[in-house]
């Protein structure tokens, strides 16, 4: 709900402040995921240089990947690598995507609290997630049926967890599919047998967070890809960035953008 | 002076209902021309017929059943709640209460129809849905039965308003009559009254249909989300409109996704049309005898 006001506010934004721009423009869409990334960098990249104006959109990483394809964004957020299909399509408008990588992001499996189960293998999450695998105590829990809990399909954070746990197979059908990253939070935190996955980002204490092959998701384990569920936040230009959008760029790359990366819940580069 | 003014108004009012029908058809024709593009990939029946949604999977599925499924579910729930207490709150307003509980009380429920639909989601999310789950011993709350109850309350003032409004147009000789015949109370609101009334009160049964069809919020919040074919109330399900809500945000424009929810939004317009059209023959009926 949260990110809805975020979204919401953003757009009007970004509907508003052409208008009063005198400076240089600078669009970028994209992620819902790397948005609070982008806005808070951004925020600050205009107090340094108040001449650079930088409106940012959501919508999601497909949809910033359209955008950047179509010419209309300067960058695009992504929650994921380019998919090859989407590279060749830039390449066939004449458009050179080239990433850059903002943030690192580890995607915690979440249990109830009274939940005992510590730890689980990828192929455990796998099973769980295709259905064959449907109550906890095949697991070492107690006699408990599993309620799976999934992003929306359409969401960077479904596809990442589709392509690391999954490796590409489809979620069974009576998994109850959710609309946010807080909303999986909330569920799996009233629901005893529940099961979810969210950004390292959004854990409360409601949840309890469990392994996965017995690596923890923390700063050291996401950053060295130890921990199987990690991923890059990517912005993507065309070609090498230039002008504001390299200074952008590198702003957050440095010491004071991490900082601010670091404070939005994700783990620096 | 006095026809020129007349002509004005005609002019406006003529324009305003002309542009509102106007903007119908655009929006229809939208409607169309992005969800049609779907079947030059996917045949008719298996869009119908096919209960795999898998949008986004790398050789997409747009098996639309199991949605059809989830949103006919909690319609029928709704209504099995709401046509009873709907009925009956509307009887009892129009023919057992004083005059003075009437004013009072029909007012009330009309205005549990302005509620905004995220308040009742936000109700059935928090409260009921834990109730459900602990009182029936389930793994989730969030399921058919939760989403029948907070969308049957949301269409009772629909029913119970216009059901009224039906009971209490039902001519006074009619009534009269019944009651000269030695008819008891019961006897004549049950046999005289209530079939004199029946096509106002299918119509307001239908209009409930057609709000809780359409209500997409709600279901968003307490359907739970599974694109399964229920097998009993417990079942977490995902209808038409909260599939379109919860995915269009993340969709590129033009892709076969996007074109798969658009075709989602004809089967749901579709849907309500057929309602809406079934209500209006109802009405017709009744005002032409």
């Amino acid at each position: 709900m949260k990110k809805t006001y975020i979204i919401l506010a953003l757009l009007t934004l970004a509907a508003i402040l052409p208008i009063f721009g005198k400076g240089n423009q600078l669009t970028c869409s994209g992620s819902t995921t790397v948005l609070p990334i982008a806005q808070a960098t951004a925020e600050a990249f205009m107090d340094l240089h108040p001449e650079v104006n930088i409106s940012i959109r959501g919508g999601g990483s497909g949809v910033g990947i359209a955008a950047l394809q179509n010419g209309t964004v300067q960058i695009a957020n992504s929650s994921r690598r380019m998919k090859s299909k989407e590279i060749a399509a830039a390449k066939a408008k004449g458009i050179n995507p080239t990433p850059y990588a903002v943030a690192n992001d580890g995607i915690a499996m979440v249990l109830h609290k009274s939940n005992p189960v510590k730890n689980l293998t990828i192929a455990q999450i796998k099973s769980i997630y295709t259905g064959k695998i449907k109550n906890w105590k095949d697991l070492g829990g107690a006699n408990l049926p599993i309620v799976v809990i999934s992003r929306d399909v359409a969401s960077g954070t479904f596809e990442v967890f589709n392509e690391k746990a999954l490796a590409g197979a489809k979620v069974e059908s009576s998994a109850q599919l959710l609309a946010s990253n807080n909303a999986i939070v909330s569920t799996v935190g009233s629901t005893p047998g529940a099961i979810g996955y969210v950004g390292l980002g959004y854990v409360t204490a409601d949840v309890k967070i469990c392994t996965v092959n017995n690596v923890s998701p923390s700063e050291t384990t996401v950053k060295n890809q130890s921990y199987p569920l990690s991923r890059q936040l990517y912005m993507y230009t065309n070609g090498k960035a230039k002008g504001d959008a390299a200074r952008y760029l590198l702003f957050i790359q440095s010491a004071a953008g991490q900082a601010i990366v670091k404070k939005q819940g994700f783990i620096s580069l | 002076m006095n026809s020129y003014k007349e002509k004005l108004f005609k002019g406006i009012t003529y324009t305003a209902s002309l542009l509102a029908i106007v903007i119908l058809m655009a929006i229809i024709y939208s409607l169309f021309r992005e969800g049609l593009p779907l079947f030059k990939v996917t045949r008719l029946s298996d869009f119908i017929f096919g209960s795999a949604w898998y949008p986004t999977h790398a050789i997409p599925e747009f098996g639309a059943l199991t949605l059809i499924a989830g949103t006919l579910s909690v319609t029928l729930g709704a209504l099995i709640i709401a046509v009873p207490l709907g009925l009956g709150s509307a009887v009892f307003i129009s023919e057992i209460a004083s005059p003075r509980l009437r004013e009072i009380a029909k007012p009330l429920i009309e205005l549990l129809a302005g509620i905004p639909s995220v308040v009742y989601g936000l109700f059935g999310m928090a409260f009921l849905a834990p109730l459900i789950r602990d009182w029936f011993n389930l793994d989730t709350g969030l399921n058919v039965l939760s989403t029948s109850i907070i969308l049957g309350i949301m269409i009772v003032p629909i029913i119970a308003s216009m059901s009224e409004d039906a009971l209490s147009n039902v001519p006074k000789n009619i009534r009269e009559a019944s009651l000269a015949l030695g008819a008891t109370r019961m006897e004549s609101i049950t046999r005289t009254i209530i079939p004199a009334a029946k096509s106002g009160i299918l119509g307001s049964v239908l209009m409930g249909f057609g709000r809780a069809i359409g209500e997409t919020m709600v279901v968003l919040m307490v359907a739970g989300g599974s694109a399964q074919i229920p097998g009993s109330i417990f079942d977490s399900i995902r209808p038409l409109t909260s599939t379109i809500a919860a995915e269009m945000g993340e969709t590129v424009m033009g892709d076969l996704h996007y074109r798969s929810l658009f075709a989602l939004a004809i089967l749901l317009f579709l849907l309500t049309f057929i309602t809406n059209l079934f209500t209006e023959l109802v009405f017709l009926k009744r005002s032409k005898r």
